[in-house]
């Protein structure tokens, strides 16, 4: 009698399937508030329906690579939606895991008078199990990924607003550490801001700066650079005392940027640079 | 071959660049430039970039360039209309342009000649683009 | 693509454009990997009278970006250190070519034999 791991899977599909959805549940696998059990149910079922098509594809002498793909993809898209709900890896992990232990168990208890077969048949299972799970993870940390990554890009956009505080004169606040893909953002966002509004003065403030380097002095004297080519002026405001102290430290030249303590004091500046003056409105007394 | 027409507007010379340059054009506009300001006695250039996409190390350096002799025959370059790519892009490259002035756009650029320019100096008003071929 | 006279560098950067633009690339970073080729262009215009470019698109992971391959057999660069120097140069220029298009792309790399001429390879990534 030659040993079909398939056909005995297929037979013991339902029992199979009861038998994995309880190591779910005994594994806290199953995240009911996630995902409702019926849900869970049928993923489970369908990407159980594709293992045991593809085992019985290969017994039939289908190519590996060709088998293998559905229940990969399954698994793919199973486990990017999963990352992306906020499954947990263990979790995750534990889903495949139960399904393994599931098969194994089924296995042991067919095939009870062949231990030979028993343990080729289990190794070959554990080896594709092993597989998947690789597999599945590699796509879940994927899948994180691109959260992350998006989340980069959205935090990159609000970060960087270009504030018109008068007519001609342009304010960046920037908040967080500054290396070169942000500069790059925050330098783009300026000059097409100062392109755009025609403002010859851009006060970049960094009072939200947690620290600045030599790197990010860097980064700093670039956008100031760039702004002077463009035919416009830029100081840098909001040097908190601890920065000037590193700046100088350092041995960072600055000398030839405009710097000021305070937004305050660079708006002044600005409006002097414009030949503007504010003045207090004086009161009518009667 | 092709020439980069250059305009004179009263004590001004105005360059627009329309084209992407090459080496050859480029130095053949500085050197028209130059016997330009000899001849007319112009009293500023300005250079118009806004159309140009790229200034490489070469393009930026006849910038300089321009800026430098027209200055030693007394008359100042401005370059305006510089597009936020190549700004970046020329920062990047590590060539600031320090020795030429900048200006956002034509008419910031002519109010900064203006001012540069000691009064009096200035004696003809301005008159409508008559363009000299050189 | 063969790159012999000064005349051909300005279709070369279009043709540059054209696949920076087909991979939806940044405009500052079109900018930056064709003012980096401008660049490279012109070293081989003028120490070796010209030589080829092949132009690719590459793809890593989700990012797509461009290989421009720059082969000349003049010859060569006889101290690589000397020339990625700022502001050193055999001819009479700035010194900014080498270590400015550096600067301005992702990946950089130069491979050159005394008399036998010059390869540069140069990457930039659409988001990088």
């Amino acid at each position: 009698m030659t040993l079909d791991a398939s056909k005995i899977f297929q037979k013991k599909k339902q029992q199979i399937l009861e038998t994995w959805i309880k190591n779910q549940l005994a594994n806290d696998a199953l995240r009911e508030d996630l995902i409702s059990s019926e849900e869970a149910r049928t993923q489970s079922e369908e990407l159980l329906d594709a293992l045991v098509n593809r085992l019985r594809a290969e017994k039939e002498g289908a190519s590996l690579a060709d088998g293998f793909d559905p229940v990969l993809e399954y698994l793919e898209t199973l486990s990017i939606t999963r990352a992306r709900k906020g499954y947990s890896p263990r979790e995750t992990g534990a889903f495949l895991f139960s399904l393994k232990n599931a098969l194994l168990k089924t296995l042991s208890e067919e095939i009870k008078d062949d231990p030979k077969g028993l343990y080729e048949e289990s190794q070959k299972i554990n080896n594709l199990m092993d597989d998947l799970t690789i597999a599945s993870f590699e796509t879940f940390i994927k899948g994180r990924e691109e959260v992350i990554l998006r989340q980069t890009d959205e935090i990159a956009e609000i970060s960087t607003p270009v504030i018109r505080m008068w007519d001609g004169i342009l304010a960046l606040p920037i908040i967080g550490t500054l290396d070169s893909s942000r500069t790059q953002v925050v330098m783009e966002n300026l000059l097409s801001q100062i392109v755009e509004t025609g403002s010859s003065i851009a006060i970049l403030d960094i009072s939200g700066v947690p620290a600045v380097d030599s790197l990010v002095a860097q980064h700093l004297i670039k956008t100031v650079s760039a702004t002077r080519l463009m035919g416009a002026e830029c100081i840098i405001s909001g040097i908190r005392p601890e920065i000037a102290q590193t700046v100088v430290h350092l041995g960072i030249d600055l000398s030839g940027i405009v710097t000021k303590s305070s937004l305050a004091s660079a708006l002044n500046y600005a409006f002097t640079a414009l030949r503007m003056e504010v003045r207090k409105v004086r009161t009518e007394t009667k | 071959m092709d020439k980069i027409p250059i305009l004179k507007m009263g004590s001004f010379l105005l360059v627009t660049i329309q084209v992407d340059l090459y080496d050859r054009l480029a130095l053949n506009l500085e050197a028209d430039l130059i016997r330009m300001v000899d001849k007319t006695g112009a009293k500023g250039v300005l250079i118009d970039i806004s159309a140009v996409n790229i200034v490489d190390s070469f393009m930026g350096r006849i910038l300089g360039n321009i800026a430098s002799m027209s200055r030693i025959l007394d008359a100042q370059t401005v370059v305006v209309g510089m597009q936020p790519a190549v700004a970046i892009t020329l920062v990047e490259l590590g060539l600031p342009l320090n020795g030429v002035r900048t200006a956002l756009n034509v008419e910031k650029g002519m109010a900064l000649l203006q001012s540069m320019i000691p009064p009096g100096s200035g004696d003809e008003e301005i008159t409508e683009d008559d363009h000299i071929s050189v | 693509m063969a790159v012999v006279k000064e005349q051909d560098v300005v279709p070369f950067r279009n043709r540059v454009r054209e696949y920076a633009v087909k991979i939806k690339m940044g405009l500052v970073n079109q900018t930056k990997l064709i003012t980096a080729a401008s660049e490279l262009v012109r070293n081989m215009l003028r120490y070796a009278n010209g030589g080829k470019i092949r132009i690719e698109i590459v793809t890593k992971g989700r990012d797509n970006g461009i290989r421009l391959t720059f082969a000349d057999t003049g010859p060569g660069i006889s101290n690589i250190d000397l020339a990625m120097k700022d502001g050193y140069s055999t001819g009479k220029s700035l010194g900014l070519g080498l270590p400015g298009a550096k600067r301005l792309v992702n990946e950089f790399n130069i491979q050159t034999e005394t008399g036998k001429g010059t390869t540069v390879t140069i990457i930039k990534w659409s988001n990088g």
